[in-house]
């Protein structure tokens, strides 16, 4: 089993969600974050205050995958939330030993 | 027979002919008796339904009037509640927002409670010429007759609860320079005893009877303030200024960011402001009539081109013009335009506005970050800044055809501001303007004194950093549900019984 984390641009969620779909992926949890990497933030000026914002608004994207499903995933999510520009986000790809289901204690990747 | 015969119809009818004129002169006193009473019967009729139909017409005048103060009364309660809270809730960081609000809110009950028992009395009533006195203590005498001396038209009750809603928000406006970082309990004695030390008095000498600079009832320095460029927003501006430097800063300001957490917070009080200020405008006319309508269009001309105006800077030297810009900009105009705005005709309001907007952005953004002091909502580059050039300028713009307020001895109307030729009302606004500085500088100065070594003013750092709402009153303005299902109903059960082990320990020892 694969962990999948994908940070990701806000405006492309509902794209790299269905586009995740279509090859089978079943489960996922969605968090808005905020982070940078080399994009840099942007000014806000509040009553002529100027605030620098470095910490970018981004969605991330967790889910464990059986590992047949992984490369299909990835290659979903470079397809549907790259843009081209600086600030498209990162995916990492870890290990899972175990996985267990709450309602049953069913183990492995039948628990996914 | 013939001559018989003829004769004796004539002497009937000479007969009949003198009995009638008998009668007439005998009758005729009566009868000219009873013309004469129906005559002044009649003149008694119409005098009676004259007065009826004028007492009537004076009811209606009366019944109109009053509907719109009482409709303005309760316009400004609003711009305190929610207006004033949201505004300046929505500028300030988040784990303040209650603390911010509360603060507006307080007011409304506290300052109400005040001015039943005295304080409308020492603003008021009759006194000398820097103070009223007890003459309506709880009340007293102010009922459903008018008080001629402030208006005519609607009962003394209606302009006394007007003139409260003023009392409340005053003191509100200052609450922006020491926002996140006052006690609550400091807060609430210094208002109080700035309402009644610094309020009270200044409303007396503009708006009272026999006040030293009341412009329509024979003050020394007749000062033009419609509806409190002096009153209201210098006295509280001042005070702002004064308190920001006494407390000292914010913990990590300037360094730390503290951007406003809720723009649209601030968006939606601005804008309930700016309904509401006509009723502090146009209200002030206390009457419906064309005074109204004059005060009611210049107050709003105003806040347009100030929101213009420190939009229009901020797009030009940032390249952006922000929302905070626009609505900063409003309240700036409406701040201007009220000691003017039941004096000037709309295209001085116009101007009046645009200079307001563009030197309150120069006052907030260069001025106040030249001497580093923190106002931290801009209490005193809004409305003390604001305050002092609409005052100034009413004395330019003001003129007798939109209100005929100076008159001579024989009623003759006389010019009003330097625009008509009266330049020495310049000199008058500039009294009035001193007399408002000088009076919110030491009375603020020496009510924090006072609050500062009896219970403090300051939070304690540790709570300054937890933030108001939790340290002041145990609430939180957004609440994360998850931290509420970590603590179930347990904590009072935990708190009481910690109470009692403590009494239990202290017992032993």
């Amino acid at each position: 089993m694969t962990k999948l984390e994908a940070v990701i641009q806000n405006s492309k969620l509902e794209a790299v969600k269905s586009a995740l779909q279509e090859i089978g992926v079943e489960g996922m949890t969605v968090l808005e974050v905020r982070g940078h990497g080399r994009q840099k933030g942007h000014t806000e000026v509040y009553r002529g205050r100027e605030y620098s914002v470095d910490l970018i608004p981004k969605t991330k994207l967790e889910m464990v995958l059986a590992d047949g499903l992984v490369d299909k995933a990835v290659n979903a999510i470079m397809g549907a939330a790259r843009t081209g520009k600086i600030g498209d986000g990162k995916i990492f790809l870890s290990r899972i030993e175990e996985a267990i289901r709450i309602r049953n204690d069913e183990r492995g990747e039948g628990a996914l | 027979m013939n001559g018989s015969r003829a004769e004796l119809p004539i002497r009937k009818l000479l007969t009949i002919g003198l009995l009638t004129l008998l009668l007439i002169a005998a009758l005729a006193p009566v009868l000219c008796a009873q013309t004469t009473a129906s005559t002044q019967g009649a003149t008694a009729d119409t005098n009676a339904r004259l007065a009826k139909l004028e007492q009537q017409a004076a009811d209606a005048k009366s019944s109109a009037d009053n509907a719109w103060m009482l409709t303005s009364a309760a316009l400004v309660l609003m711009m305190t509640g929610p207006g004033l809270a949201l505004f300046y809730g929505g500028l300030v960081r988040k784990k303040n927002v209650l603390g911010t609000m509360m603060q507006s809110f307080a007011l409304m009950a506290v300052i109400t409670v005040l001015w039943g028992l005295f304080s409308y009395s020492l603003a008021f009533g009759p006194g000398n010429s820097f103070i009223g006195s007890f003459h309506n203590l709880f009340l007293n005498g102010v009922g459903a007759a008018p008080d001629a001396d402030y208006s005519a038209t609607i009962p003394a009750q209606t302009f006394m609860i007007y003139q409260l809603m003023f009392a409340i928000i005053t003191p509100g406006l200052i609450a922006g320079a020491f926002a996140e970082r006052m006690k609550f309990s400091a807060m609430l004695v210094f208002m109080i005893l700035w309402s009644i030390l610094v309020y009270d008095p200044m409303a007396h000498m503009v708006w009272g009877k026999g006040g030293l600079l009341n412009a329509s009832l024979g003050g020394r320095f007749p000062t033009l303030d419609f509806a409190g460029g002096t009153v209201v927003h210098i006295t509280s501006g001042v005070s702002a200024l004064v308190c920001a430097l006494y407390l000292g800063k914010r913990l990590g300001y300037p360094k730390e960011p503290m951007p406003p957490h809720s723009v649209v917070l601030s968006f939606i009080g601005a804008c309930l402001l700016w309904v509401g200020w006509f009723g502090f405008n146009a209200g002030s006319a206390l009457a419906s009539g064309s005074l109204a309508t004059s005060a009611f269009v210049a107050t709003h001309f105003a806040a347009a081109t100030a929101a213009l105006g420190w939009a229009g800077a901020e797009w030009v030297r940032n390249g952006k013009p922000s929302v905070l810009g626009g609505i900063s900009g409003a309240v700036a105009g409406l701040v201007a335009i009220t000691p003017a705005s039941g004096f000037v005709k709309p295209m001085p309001a116009l101007i009046i506005g645009l200079i307001a907007g563009v030197f309150c952005y120069w006052m907030v953004v260069k001025v106040k970050a030249k001497f580093g002091y923190d106002d931290s909502l801009d209490a005193f580059g809004v409305h003390g800044a604001g305050g002092t050039i609409g005052a100034l300028l009413t004395g330019v713009f003001a003129v007798s055809a939109v209100n005929p307020i100076f008159k001579d001895a024989q009623g003759n109307t006389l010019a009003s501001g330097l625009i008509e030729g009266n330049a020495h009302q310049m000199l008058n606004q500039l009294v009035g303007v001193l007399i408002a500085w000088g009076l919110a500088i030491v009375g603020t100065l020496i009510i924090l004194k006072v609050v500062d070594l009896t219970i403090g003013l300051r939070v304690s750092e540790e709570e300054e950093v937890q933030g108001l709402d939790l340290s002041q009153h145990g609430e939180e303005g957004y609440y994360w549900e998850a931290s509420a299902s970590a603590w179930p109903a347990a904590p009072a059960l935990h708190r009481e019984e910690s109470v009692r082990y403590a009494e239990q320990d202290l017992k032993r020892t």
